[in-house]
Protein backbone atom coordinates (compact mmCIF):
# COMPACT_ATOMS: atom_id res chain seq x y z
CA UNK A 1 0.00 0.00 0.00
CA UNK A 2 1.18 3.59 -0.53
CA UNK A 3 0.33 7.08 0.06
CA UNK A 4 -0.18 9.35 -3.10
CA UNK A 5 0.43 13.01 -3.45
CA UNK A 6 -1.11 15.29 -6.08
CA UNK A 7 1.73 17.60 -6.86
CA UNK A 8 0.30 20.77 -9.32
CA UNK A 9 2.94 22.33 -11.42
CA UNK A 10 2.80 26.12 -12.02
CA UNK A 11 4.79 27.40 -15.11
CA UNK A 12 6.97 24.01 -14.65
CA UNK A 13 8.03 24.39 -11.68
CA UNK A 14 5.53 23.10 -8.42
CA UNK A 15 3.55 25.19 -6.07
CA UNK A 16 4.72 25.39 -2.90
CA UNK A 17 1.22 24.41 -1.41
CA UNK A 18 1.87 21.51 -3.48
CA UNK A 19 5.82 20.56 -1.88
CA UNK A 20 4.06 21.21 1.88
CA UNK A 21 1.48 18.05 0.30
CA UNK A 22 4.46 16.05 -0.92
CA UNK A 23 5.86 16.87 2.74
CA UNK A 24 2.80 15.93 4.28
CA UNK A 25 2.26 12.84 2.53
CA UNK A 26 5.73 11.41 2.81
CA UNK A 27 5.58 12.31 6.47
CA UNK A 28 2.35 9.92 6.57
CA UNK A 29 3.92 7.22 4.85
CA UNK A 30 6.37 6.89 7.27
CA UNK A 31 4.31 7.00 9.97
CA UNK A 32 2.15 3.67 7.97
CA UNK A 33 5.01 1.93 6.86
CA UNK A 34 4.16 2.56 3.79
CA UNK A 35 5.44 4.09 0.76
CA UNK A 36 5.34 7.84 -0.80
CA UNK A 37 4.55 8.16 -4.61
CA UNK A 38 3.67 11.37 -6.20
CA UNK A 39 1.05 11.90 -9.26
CA UNK A 40 1.23 15.18 -11.28
CA UNK A 41 -0.22 15.97 -14.40
CA UNK A 42 0.67 18.36 -17.40
CA UNK A 43 2.53 21.77 -17.25
CA UNK A 44 5.29 20.50 -14.77
CA UNK A 45 9.11 19.81 -15.90
CA UNK A 46 10.71 16.36 -14.92
CA UNK A 47 13.79 17.83 -13.27
CA UNK A 48 11.68 19.31 -10.86
CA UNK A 49 9.82 16.46 -10.35
CA UNK A 50 12.80 14.73 -9.74
CA UNK A 51 13.57 17.45 -6.73
CA UNK A 52 10.34 15.88 -5.10
CA UNK A 53 13.00 13.70 -3.75
CA UNK A 54 13.46 16.14 -1.28
CA UNK A 55 10.34 15.84 0.49
CA UNK A 56 10.60 12.70 0.94
CA UNK A 57 8.58 11.20 -2.28
CA UNK A 58 10.25 8.27 -4.10
CA UNK A 59 8.82 7.68 -7.30
CA UNK A 60 6.32 10.59 -9.27
CA UNK A 61 4.05 9.14 -11.66
CA UNK A 62 4.01 11.96 -14.80
CA UNK A 63 1.46 12.17 -17.45
CA UNK A 64 2.41 14.55 -19.85
CA UNK A 65 -0.28 14.46 -21.75
CA UNK A 66 -0.52 17.53 -23.73
CA UNK A 67 -4.40 17.80 -23.42
CA UNK A 68 -3.92 18.18 -19.89
CA UNK A 69 -1.93 21.38 -19.69
CA UNK A 70 -4.59 23.17 -18.48
CA UNK A 71 -7.15 21.42 -15.84
CA UNK A 72 -9.51 19.28 -16.74
CA UNK A 73 -11.47 18.02 -13.48
CA UNK A 74 -13.13 14.62 -14.67
CA UNK A 75 -9.71 13.56 -16.98
CA UNK A 76 -7.67 14.53 -14.03
CA UNK A 77 -9.74 12.40 -11.32
CA UNK A 78 -9.11 10.12 -14.29
CA UNK A 79 -5.61 9.74 -13.99
CA UNK A 80 -5.54 9.84 -10.30
CA UNK A 81 -7.93 7.64 -9.90
CA UNK A 82 -5.39 5.52 -12.51
CA UNK A 83 -2.81 6.02 -10.06
CA UNK A 84 -4.41 5.27 -7.13
CA UNK A 85 -5.05 1.99 -7.80
CA UNK A 86 -1.95 0.93 -9.80
CA UNK A 87 -0.39 1.92 -6.40
CA UNK A 88 -3.03 0.44 -4.04
CA UNK A 89 -3.19 3.87 -2.25
CA UNK A 90 -4.95 4.12 0.62
CA UNK A 91 -4.23 7.65 1.64
CA UNK A 92 -4.83 10.44 -1.20
CA UNK A 93 -2.84 14.05 -0.27
CA UNK A 94 -3.52 17.16 -2.22
CA UNK A 95 -3.41 20.75 -1.40
CA UNK A 96 -6.52 22.76 -0.61
CA UNK A 97 -6.48 24.51 -3.91
CA UNK A 98 -9.75 24.59 -5.75
CA UNK A 99 -7.73 22.10 -8.12
CA UNK A 100 -6.94 19.67 -5.25
CA UNK A 101 -10.38 19.94 -3.08
CA UNK A 102 -12.61 19.91 -6.46
CA UNK A 103 -10.38 16.55 -7.51
CA UNK A 104 -10.28 15.18 -3.94
CA UNK A 105 -14.27 15.47 -3.71
CA UNK A 106 -14.63 13.69 -7.23
CA UNK A 107 -12.66 11.15 -6.05
CA UNK A 108 -14.24 10.49 -2.71
CA UNK A 109 -17.29 9.63 -4.71
CA UNK A 110 -15.30 7.51 -6.96
CA UNK A 111 -12.85 5.51 -4.81
CA UNK A 112 -15.72 5.00 -1.73
CA UNK A 113 -13.51 7.03 0.22
CA UNK A 114 -13.52 9.63 3.40
CA UNK A 115 -12.53 13.81 2.25
CA UNK A 116 -11.19 16.33 4.78
CA UNK A 117 -10.73 19.33 3.24
CA UNK A 118 -9.00 22.46 5.05
CA UNK A 119 -6.53 20.08 6.95
CA UNK A 120 -4.19 21.40 9.41
CA UNK A 121 -2.22 18.53 11.32
CA UNK A 122 -0.41 15.32 10.04
CA UNK A 123 -3.18 12.34 10.97
CA UNK A 124 -3.26 10.84 14.72
CA UNK A 125 -3.57 6.85 14.28
CA UNK A 126 -4.29 5.78 17.71
CA UNK A 127 -6.23 2.65 18.42
CA UNK A 128 -6.76 1.98 14.67
CA UNK A 129 -8.55 5.31 13.65
CA UNK A 130 -7.31 8.00 11.53
CA UNK A 131 -7.84 11.60 12.40
CA UNK A 132 -7.25 14.71 11.40
CA UNK A 133 -7.48 18.34 12.49
CA UNK A 134 -9.47 20.81 9.97
CA UNK A 135 -10.19 24.68 10.00
CA UNK A 136 -13.77 25.09 10.51
CA UNK A 137 -16.14 28.13 10.72
CA UNK A 138 -14.36 30.29 8.46
CA UNK A 139 -10.79 29.84 10.41
CA UNK A 140 -11.87 30.37 13.57
CA UNK A 141 -12.16 27.10 15.15
CA UNK A 142 -11.01 23.75 14.48
CA UNK A 143 -12.23 20.12 14.52
CA UNK A 144 -11.11 17.11 14.84
CA UNK A 145 -12.43 14.71 12.28
CA UNK A 146 -12.03 11.11 11.88
CA UNK A 147 -12.18 9.29 8.67
CA UNK A 148 -13.54 6.14 8.64
CA UNK A 149 -13.66 4.48 5.03
CA UNK A 150 -10.97 2.24 3.95
CA UNK A 151 -9.57 4.93 1.81
CA UNK A 152 -8.97 8.97 2.92
CA UNK A 153 -8.15 11.97 1.32
CA UNK A 154 -7.08 14.71 2.45
CA UNK A 155 -6.38 18.13 1.54
CA UNK A 156 -3.99 20.29 3.10
CA UNK A 157 -5.16 24.01 4.18
CA UNK A 158 -1.57 26.14 3.00
CA UNK A 159 1.34 27.30 5.18
CA UNK A 160 -0.27 24.48 8.11
CA UNK A 161 3.09 22.45 7.13
CA UNK A 162 6.27 22.91 6.80
CA UNK A 163 7.98 21.66 3.57
CA UNK A 164 10.43 19.05 4.13
CA UNK A 165 14.01 19.60 2.25
CA UNK A 166 15.92 16.75 2.31
CA UNK A 167 18.88 18.19 -0.13
CA UNK A 168 20.21 15.53 -2.76
CA UNK A 169 17.38 12.98 -2.86
CA UNK A 170 15.65 12.50 -5.95
CA UNK A 171 12.84 10.83 -6.99
CA UNK A 172 12.55 8.41 -10.19
CA UNK A 173 9.94 9.78 -12.67
CA UNK A 174 7.94 7.32 -14.75
CA UNK A 175 5.63 8.45 -17.47
CA UNK A 176 2.05 7.26 -17.01
CA UNK A 177 -1.15 7.38 -18.57
CA UNK A 178 -4.65 6.22 -18.47
CA UNK A 179 -7.29 6.18 -20.93
CA UNK A 180 -9.52 8.70 -21.18
CA UNK A 181 -13.02 9.03 -22.91
CA UNK A 182 -14.25 12.02 -24.84
CA UNK A 183 -16.54 12.91 -21.73
CA UNK A 184 -13.62 13.48 -19.65
CA UNK A 185 -13.50 16.55 -21.74
CA UNK A 186 -17.07 17.70 -21.54
CA UNK A 187 -15.94 20.23 -19.06
CA UNK A 188 -12.91 21.89 -20.58
CA UNK A 189 -12.56 25.12 -20.72
CA UNK A 190 -13.45 27.32 -23.87
CA UNK A 191 -11.28 30.43 -22.66
CA UNK A 192 -8.63 31.03 -20.09
CA UNK A 193 -8.16 34.63 -19.18
CA UNK A 194 -5.07 35.04 -16.70
CA UNK A 195 -5.00 38.45 -15.08
CA UNK A 196 -1.35 39.89 -14.65
CA UNK A 197 -0.61 39.97 -10.70
CA UNK A 198 2.30 42.66 -9.77
CA UNK A 199 5.18 40.67 -9.81
CA UNK A 200 3.40 37.21 -10.87
CA UNK A 201 2.80 36.24 -7.11
CA UNK A 202 -0.51 34.40 -6.64
CA UNK A 203 -2.15 35.33 -3.71
CA UNK A 204 -3.33 32.06 -2.56
CA UNK A 205 0.19 30.65 -2.98
CA UNK A 206 1.85 33.67 -1.59
CA UNK A 207 4.00 34.03 1.39
CA UNK A 208 3.44 37.39 1.99
CA UNK A 209 0.35 39.81 1.35
CA UNK A 210 0.08 43.45 1.28
CA UNK A 211 -4.08 44.37 1.81
CA UNK A 212 -5.98 47.46 1.61
CA UNK A 213 -8.75 48.94 2.60
CA UNK A 214 -11.37 51.99 2.59
CA UNK A 215 -9.00 53.77 4.78
CA UNK A 216 -6.94 54.33 1.80
CA UNK A 217 -9.19 56.95 0.04
CA UNK A 218 -9.41 55.45 -3.58
CA UNK A 219 -7.55 53.14 -6.27
CA UNK A 220 -5.21 56.59 -7.28
CA UNK A 221 -3.64 55.68 -4.04
CA UNK A 222 -2.84 52.14 -4.31
CA UNK A 223 0.57 52.69 -5.07
CA UNK A 224 1.19 52.29 -1.93
CA UNK A 225 0.07 48.85 -1.35
CA UNK A 226 2.05 47.92 -4.63
CA UNK A 227 4.93 49.62 -3.92
CA UNK A 228 5.51 47.81 -0.55
CA UNK A 229 4.24 44.58 -1.97
CA UNK A 230 7.00 45.20 -4.53
CA UNK A 231 9.65 45.75 -1.28
CA UNK A 232 8.91 42.99 0.41
CA UNK A 233 8.10 40.64 -2.25
CA UNK A 234 4.54 40.08 -1.76
CA UNK A 235 1.24 39.78 -3.57
CA UNK A 236 -1.54 42.32 -3.29
CA UNK A 237 -4.91 42.41 -1.44
CA UNK A 238 -7.99 43.93 -0.50
CA UNK A 239 -11.04 44.22 1.59
CA UNK A 240 -14.45 43.53 0.52
CA UNK A 241 -15.87 47.28 0.53
CA UNK A 242 -12.62 48.26 -1.75
CA UNK A 243 -13.75 44.94 -4.75
CA UNK A 244 -17.70 45.95 -3.94
CA UNK A 245 -16.47 49.50 -4.75
CA UNK A 246 -14.45 48.04 -8.11
CA UNK A 247 -10.77 50.11 -6.72
CA UNK A 248 -9.92 46.43 -7.03
CA UNK A 249 -10.45 43.31 -9.01
CA UNK A 250 -12.22 40.72 -7.24
CA UNK A 251 -10.07 38.05 -6.98
CA UNK A 252 -8.02 40.36 -4.63
CA UNK A 253 -10.95 40.10 -2.13
CA UNK A 254 -9.63 38.31 0.95
CA UNK A 255 -12.49 37.52 3.91
CA UNK A 256 -15.45 35.47 4.82
CA UNK A 257 -16.99 36.03 1.26
CA UNK A 258 -13.70 36.70 -0.50
CA UNK A 259 -10.67 34.24 -0.98
CA UNK A 260 -9.41 32.53 2.52
CA UNK A 261 -5.01 32.77 2.92
CA UNK A 262 -2.76 31.57 5.59
CA UNK A 263 0.68 33.76 4.62
CA UNK A 264 3.43 34.23 6.78
CA UNK A 265 2.73 37.61 6.81
CA UNK A 266 0.20 39.66 6.11
CA UNK A 267 -0.01 43.85 6.45
CA UNK A 268 -3.12 45.23 6.31
CA UNK A 269 -3.54 49.27 5.80
CA UNK A 270 -6.63 51.02 6.69
CA UNK A 271 -8.63 47.75 7.80
CA UNK A 272 -10.83 48.11 10.51
CA UNK A 273 -10.69 44.41 10.84
CA UNK A 274 -14.64 43.13 10.67
CA UNK A 275 -15.23 39.84 11.87
CA UNK A 276 -15.93 38.61 8.36
CA UNK A 277 -12.51 39.88 7.28
CA UNK A 278 -10.72 38.35 10.29
CA UNK A 279 -12.15 34.91 8.76
CA UNK A 280 -10.08 35.44 5.68
CA UNK A 281 -6.76 36.22 7.21
CA UNK A 282 -6.91 34.96 10.48
CA UNK A 283 -4.37 31.65 9.65
CA UNK A 284 -1.83 33.97 8.66
CA UNK A 285 1.38 33.85 10.91
CA UNK A 286 2.19 37.27 11.65
CA UNK A 287 -0.11 39.89 11.21
CA UNK A 288 0.61 43.84 11.07
CA UNK A 289 -2.31 46.33 11.27
CA UNK A 290 -1.69 49.92 10.24
CA UNK A 291 -4.88 52.09 11.06
CA UNK A 292 -5.34 55.82 12.08
CA UNK A 293 -8.02 54.90 14.25
CA UNK A 294 -6.29 53.39 17.91
CA UNK A 295 -9.69 51.91 18.30
CA UNK A 296 -9.76 49.47 15.29
CA UNK A 297 -10.95 45.96 16.12
CA UNK A 298 -8.07 44.48 13.65
CA UNK A 299 -5.08 45.76 16.50
CA UNK A 300 -6.72 42.74 18.71
CA UNK A 301 -5.98 40.27 16.01
CA UNK A 302 -2.84 42.03 15.14
CA UNK A 303 1.30 40.81 16.27
CA UNK A 304 2.52 44.16 15.50
CA UNK A 305 0.71 47.59 14.82
CA UNK A 306 1.13 50.60 14.17
CA UNK A 307 -1.46 54.07 14.95
CA UNK A 308 -1.02 56.35 12.12
CA UNK A 309 -1.85 57.82 8.87
CA UNK A 310 -1.30 55.35 6.08
CA UNK A 311 0.20 58.45 3.30
CA UNK A 312 3.21 58.86 6.28
CA UNK A 313 3.88 55.91 7.57
CA UNK A 314 3.84 53.83 4.47
CA UNK A 315 6.58 55.42 2.30
CA UNK A 316 8.78 54.77 5.70
CA UNK A 317 7.94 51.25 5.69
CA UNK A 318 8.41 51.14 1.86
CA UNK A 319 12.05 53.03 2.39
CA UNK A 320 12.91 50.84 5.15
CA UNK A 321 11.89 47.69 3.28
CA UNK A 322 14.18 48.73 0.05
CA UNK A 323 17.05 49.71 2.47
CA UNK A 324 17.39 45.69 3.82
CA UNK A 325 19.72 43.47 2.55
CA UNK A 326 18.28 40.71 0.02
CA UNK B 1 -36.56 25.42 -16.21
CA UNK B 2 -36.28 23.82 -13.49
CA UNK B 3 -33.64 24.80 -10.56
CA UNK B 4 -33.33 23.27 -7.49
CA UNK B 5 -31.18 25.57 -5.22
CA UNK B 6 -29.38 23.89 -2.27
CA UNK B 7 -29.19 25.67 0.99
CA UNK B 8 -27.34 25.78 4.59
CA UNK B 9 -28.64 26.64 7.37
CA UNK B 10 -25.57 28.40 9.06
CA UNK B 11 -24.83 31.06 11.67
CA UNK B 12 -24.85 34.33 11.49
CA UNK B 13 -21.34 35.74 10.21
CA UNK B 14 -20.81 37.92 13.06
CA UNK B 15 -21.79 35.12 15.51
CA UNK B 16 -19.30 34.42 18.36
CA UNK B 17 -18.27 31.06 17.94
CA UNK B 18 -18.34 28.69 21.24
CA UNK B 19 -18.47 25.06 22.01
CA UNK B 20 -20.63 23.14 24.42
CA UNK B 21 -18.56 21.68 27.38
CA UNK B 22 -17.11 18.68 26.46
CA UNK B 23 -16.70 20.42 22.80
CA UNK B 24 -18.56 17.78 21.25
CA UNK B 25 -20.92 20.15 19.94
CA UNK B 26 -21.22 23.79 18.63
CA UNK B 27 -23.24 25.98 21.52
CA UNK B 28 -26.46 27.56 19.51
CA UNK B 29 -26.88 29.20 22.55
CA UNK B 30 -27.55 32.53 21.71
CA UNK B 31 -26.95 32.57 17.70
CA UNK B 32 -28.70 33.95 14.74
CA UNK B 33 -29.05 31.37 11.95
CA UNK B 34 -29.05 32.50 8.20
CA UNK B 35 -29.43 31.13 4.74
CA UNK B 36 -25.76 30.49 3.96
CA UNK B 37 -24.48 33.76 2.26
CA UNK B 38 -22.38 32.05 -0.72
CA UNK B 39 -25.64 30.29 -1.23
CA UNK B 40 -27.84 33.56 -1.18
CA UNK B 41 -25.80 34.25 -4.63
CA UNK B 42 -27.11 31.00 -5.97
CA UNK B 43 -30.79 31.89 -5.02
CA UNK B 44 -31.02 35.08 -6.29
CA UNK B 45 -29.39 33.94 -9.43
CA UNK B 46 -31.71 31.02 -10.50
CA UNK B 47 -34.31 33.37 -9.31
CA UNK B 48 -33.24 36.09 -12.06
CA UNK B 49 -33.11 33.52 -14.21
CA UNK B 50 -36.86 32.26 -13.92
CA UNK B 51 -37.85 35.88 -13.97
CA UNK B 52 -36.34 36.10 -17.36
CA UNK B 53 -37.24 32.56 -18.78
CA UNK B 54 -39.99 31.53 -17.11
CA UNK B 55 -39.71 28.15 -14.99
CA UNK B 56 -39.36 27.35 -11.38
CA UNK B 57 -36.93 27.56 -8.70
CA UNK B 58 -37.10 25.02 -5.73
CA UNK B 59 -35.17 25.33 -2.73
CA UNK B 60 -33.68 22.20 -0.72
CA UNK B 61 -32.09 22.13 2.54
CA UNK B 62 -31.10 19.11 4.44
CA UNK B 63 -31.51 19.69 8.32
CA UNK B 64 -33.57 19.49 11.25
CA UNK B 65 -36.63 21.85 11.87
CA UNK B 66 -35.42 24.87 13.10
CA UNK B 67 -33.92 25.64 9.72
CA UNK B 68 -37.19 26.29 8.71
CA UNK B 69 -37.18 30.41 8.96
CA UNK B 70 -34.68 30.13 6.86
CA UNK B 71 -36.19 27.85 4.39
CA UNK B 72 -39.71 30.51 4.38
CA UNK B 73 -36.87 33.15 3.85
CA UNK B 74 -35.58 31.60 0.40
CA UNK B 75 -39.37 31.31 -0.35
CA UNK B 76 -40.30 34.87 0.37
CA UNK B 77 -37.22 36.14 -1.55
CA UNK B 78 -38.80 34.12 -4.74
CA UNK B 79 -38.11 30.53 -4.95
CA UNK B 80 -41.55 28.96 -5.46
CA UNK B 81 -41.49 26.24 -3.29
CA UNK B 82 -39.17 23.79 -0.71
CA UNK B 83 -37.82 20.62 0.42
CA UNK B 84 -36.41 19.85 3.51
CA UNK B 85 -35.07 16.42 3.87
CA UNK B 86 -35.55 15.73 7.53
CA UNK B 87 -31.88 14.93 8.99
CA UNK B 88 -28.96 16.26 10.70
CA UNK B 89 -26.71 17.03 7.98
CA UNK B 90 -24.04 14.41 9.10
CA UNK B 91 -21.30 15.04 6.54
CA UNK B 92 -21.05 16.42 2.94
CA UNK B 93 -21.35 13.13 1.70
CA UNK B 94 -23.99 12.23 3.39
CA UNK B 95 -25.33 15.72 2.41
CA UNK B 96 -24.54 15.14 -1.35
CA UNK B 97 -26.28 11.82 -1.59
CA UNK B 98 -29.66 13.14 -0.03
CA UNK B 99 -28.96 16.37 -2.95
CA UNK B 100 -28.18 13.86 -5.54
CA UNK B 101 -31.43 11.16 -4.58
CA UNK B 102 -33.89 14.31 -4.37
CA UNK B 103 -32.75 15.53 -8.13
CA UNK B 104 -33.06 12.22 -9.80
CA UNK B 105 -36.37 12.07 -8.69
CA UNK B 106 -37.25 15.57 -9.97
CA UNK B 107 -34.88 15.94 -13.01
CA UNK B 108 -34.08 19.52 -12.45
CA UNK B 109 -32.34 21.26 -15.15
CA UNK B 110 -29.69 23.51 -13.57
CA UNK B 111 -28.28 22.38 -9.48
CA UNK B 112 -26.82 25.89 -7.76
CA UNK B 113 -25.36 25.70 -4.58
CA UNK B 114 -22.96 28.20 -3.00
CA UNK B 115 -19.32 27.28 -3.41
CA UNK B 116 -19.19 26.31 0.29
CA UNK B 117 -20.61 26.69 4.25
CA UNK B 118 -19.40 29.35 6.38
CA UNK B 119 -19.33 27.03 9.43
CA UNK B 120 -18.03 23.59 7.72
CA UNK B 121 -15.80 25.39 5.13
CA UNK B 122 -16.21 22.23 3.16
CA UNK B 123 -16.18 23.31 -0.54
CA UNK B 124 -16.96 19.36 -1.79
CA UNK B 125 -21.07 19.27 -1.50
CA UNK B 126 -20.97 20.30 -5.14
CA UNK B 127 -18.85 18.14 -7.00
CA UNK B 128 -20.13 15.43 -4.91
CA UNK B 129 -23.71 15.89 -6.63
CA UNK B 130 -22.29 16.05 -9.92
CA UNK B 131 -20.52 12.84 -10.06
CA UNK B 132 -22.97 11.25 -8.16
CA UNK B 133 -25.40 12.38 -10.84
CA UNK B 134 -22.76 11.97 -13.72
CA UNK B 135 -23.32 15.68 -14.93
CA UNK B 136 -21.25 18.09 -15.20
CA UNK B 137 -20.01 20.39 -12.09
CA UNK B 138 -18.96 24.34 -12.75
CA UNK B 139 -17.44 25.40 -9.34
CA UNK B 140 -16.59 28.03 -8.17
CA UNK B 141 -18.57 30.48 -10.52
CA UNK B 142 -19.20 33.90 -9.84
CA UNK B 143 -20.94 34.07 -14.21
CA UNK B 144 -23.94 32.22 -14.92
CA UNK B 145 -25.93 33.02 -18.45
CA UNK B 146 -28.29 30.46 -20.18
CA UNK B 147 -26.85 30.73 -24.32
CA UNK B 148 -30.26 28.72 -25.11
CA UNK B 149 -32.81 26.13 -23.95
CA UNK B 150 -29.73 23.57 -23.68
CA UNK B 151 -26.22 25.59 -22.89
CA UNK B 152 -24.89 27.45 -20.09
CA UNK B 153 -21.97 29.76 -20.24
CA UNK B 154 -20.16 30.13 -16.54
CA UNK B 155 -17.51 31.95 -15.21
CA UNK B 156 -15.27 30.24 -13.19
CA UNK B 157 -12.56 31.43 -10.90
CA UNK B 158 -9.23 29.79 -11.01
CA UNK B 159 -6.25 30.91 -9.56
CA UNK B 160 -4.73 33.97 -11.13
CA UNK B 161 -7.55 34.32 -13.28
CA UNK B 162 -10.39 32.60 -14.67
CA UNK B 163 -11.77 30.23 -17.37
CA UNK B 164 -15.03 30.32 -19.30
CA UNK B 165 -16.80 26.99 -19.86
CA UNK B 166 -20.03 25.91 -21.65
CA UNK B 167 -21.94 23.44 -20.78
CA UNK B 168 -24.66 21.35 -21.59
CA UNK B 169 -27.71 20.93 -19.16
CA UNK B 170 -28.27 19.61 -16.62
CA UNK B 171 -25.22 20.52 -14.66
CA UNK B 172 -24.14 20.78 -11.07
CA UNK B 173 -22.87 24.55 -10.34
CA UNK B 174 -21.63 26.53 -7.34
CA UNK B 175 -21.79 30.30 -6.52
CA UNK B 176 -19.49 33.08 -5.13
CA UNK B 177 -19.67 36.89 -5.35
CA UNK B 178 -20.52 38.93 -7.79
CA UNK B 179 -22.95 36.28 -9.12
CA UNK B 180 -25.81 38.55 -8.25
CA UNK B 181 -27.14 40.61 -6.12
CA UNK B 182 -28.65 39.12 -2.75
CA UNK B 183 -32.07 40.65 -2.09
CA UNK B 184 -33.93 41.33 0.86
CA UNK B 185 -37.62 39.56 1.13
CA UNK B 186 -40.27 42.14 0.34
CA UNK B 187 -43.67 42.25 2.56
CA UNK B 188 -45.53 40.60 -0.04
CA UNK B 189 -42.63 37.94 -0.64
CA UNK B 190 -42.96 37.38 3.24
CA UNK B 191 -46.90 36.91 3.08
CA UNK B 192 -46.39 34.67 -0.18
CA UNK B 193 -43.97 32.44 1.60
CA UNK B 194 -46.22 31.24 4.00
CA UNK B 195 -48.74 29.58 1.66
CA UNK B 196 -45.91 28.06 -0.43
CA UNK B 197 -45.84 24.37 -0.42
CA UNK B 198 -42.94 23.52 1.73
CA UNK B 199 -42.47 19.50 1.64
CA UNK B 200 -40.56 17.44 4.51
CA UNK B 201 -39.23 13.82 3.09
CA UNK B 202 -37.21 11.43 5.19
CA UNK B 203 -33.18 11.30 3.88
CA UNK B 204 -32.55 8.08 2.19
CA UNK B 205 -30.28 5.23 3.69
CA UNK B 206 -26.59 6.81 3.10
CA UNK B 207 -23.58 6.29 5.56
CA UNK B 208 -21.83 9.50 6.76
CA UNK B 209 -17.83 8.57 6.25
CA UNK B 210 -16.37 11.24 8.64
CA UNK B 211 -17.32 12.05 12.32
CA UNK B 212 -16.36 15.03 14.59
CA UNK B 213 -14.41 13.68 17.59
CA UNK B 214 -14.17 17.32 19.05
CA UNK B 215 -13.99 21.42 18.32
CA UNK B 216 -11.19 23.69 19.42
CA UNK B 217 -10.51 27.27 18.91
CA UNK B 218 -7.35 29.09 17.75
CA UNK B 219 -4.94 29.50 20.52
CA UNK B 220 -5.14 33.48 21.40
CA UNK B 221 -2.30 35.59 20.08
CA UNK B 222 0.30 36.77 22.66
CA UNK B 223 -1.11 40.85 22.52
CA UNK B 224 0.14 43.15 19.63
CA UNK B 225 3.34 45.09 19.90
CA UNK B 226 2.58 49.11 19.19
CA UNK B 227 5.23 51.17 17.01
CA UNK B 228 5.69 54.51 16.95
CA UNK B 229 4.62 55.99 13.64
CA UNK B 230 7.63 58.50 13.60
CA UNK B 231 9.75 55.33 14.03
CA UNK B 232 7.81 52.98 11.50
CA UNK B 233 10.36 51.75 9.83
CA UNK B 234 11.48 49.91 13.21
CA UNK B 235 9.02 47.74 12.14
CA UNK B 236 10.43 46.47 8.83
CA UNK B 237 13.41 45.48 11.59
CA UNK B 238 11.02 43.64 14.02
CA UNK B 239 9.65 41.73 11.19
CA UNK B 240 13.44 40.09 10.12
CA UNK B 241 15.08 40.17 13.23
CA UNK B 242 12.16 38.89 15.90
CA UNK B 243 9.42 37.80 13.56
CA UNK B 244 11.67 36.50 11.06
CA UNK B 245 9.50 36.70 8.33
CA UNK B 246 11.21 38.96 5.80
Amino acid sequence: MSVLVFVEGLNGEIKNSSLEAASYGSQVATALGATATAVAIGDVNEAALARLGEQGISKVLFDADARLKQFVADAYVAVIAAAAQKENAKVLVFSNTGIGATVGSKLAVRLNGSLATNVTTLPKTEGGTFTVTRSVFSGKAFADVELTADVKIIAVKKNAIDISRNSGNTATVENFSASLADADFAVAPKETVMQDSEGGILLPEAERVVSGGRGLKGPENWHLVEDLAKAIGAATACSKPVSDQDWRPHHEHVGQTGITISPNLYIAIGISGAIQHLAGVNSSKVIVVINKDPEAPFFKAADYGIVGDAFEVVPKLIEAAKALDK
Amino acid sequence: MKILVCISNVPDTTAKINFTADNKSFDKNGVQYVINPWDEYALTRAIELKEAKGGTVTVLNVGEADTEPNIRKALAIGADDAIRVNAYPKDSFFVAQQIAAIAKENSYDIILMGKESIDYNGFQVHNMVGELLGIPSVTPAFKLDLLDDTTARLEREIEGGKEIVEVKLPFVASAQQPMSEPRIPNMRGIMTARTKPLKVVEPVGAEAKTSIAAYSKPEKKGGVKMIDPENAGELITLLRNEAKVL
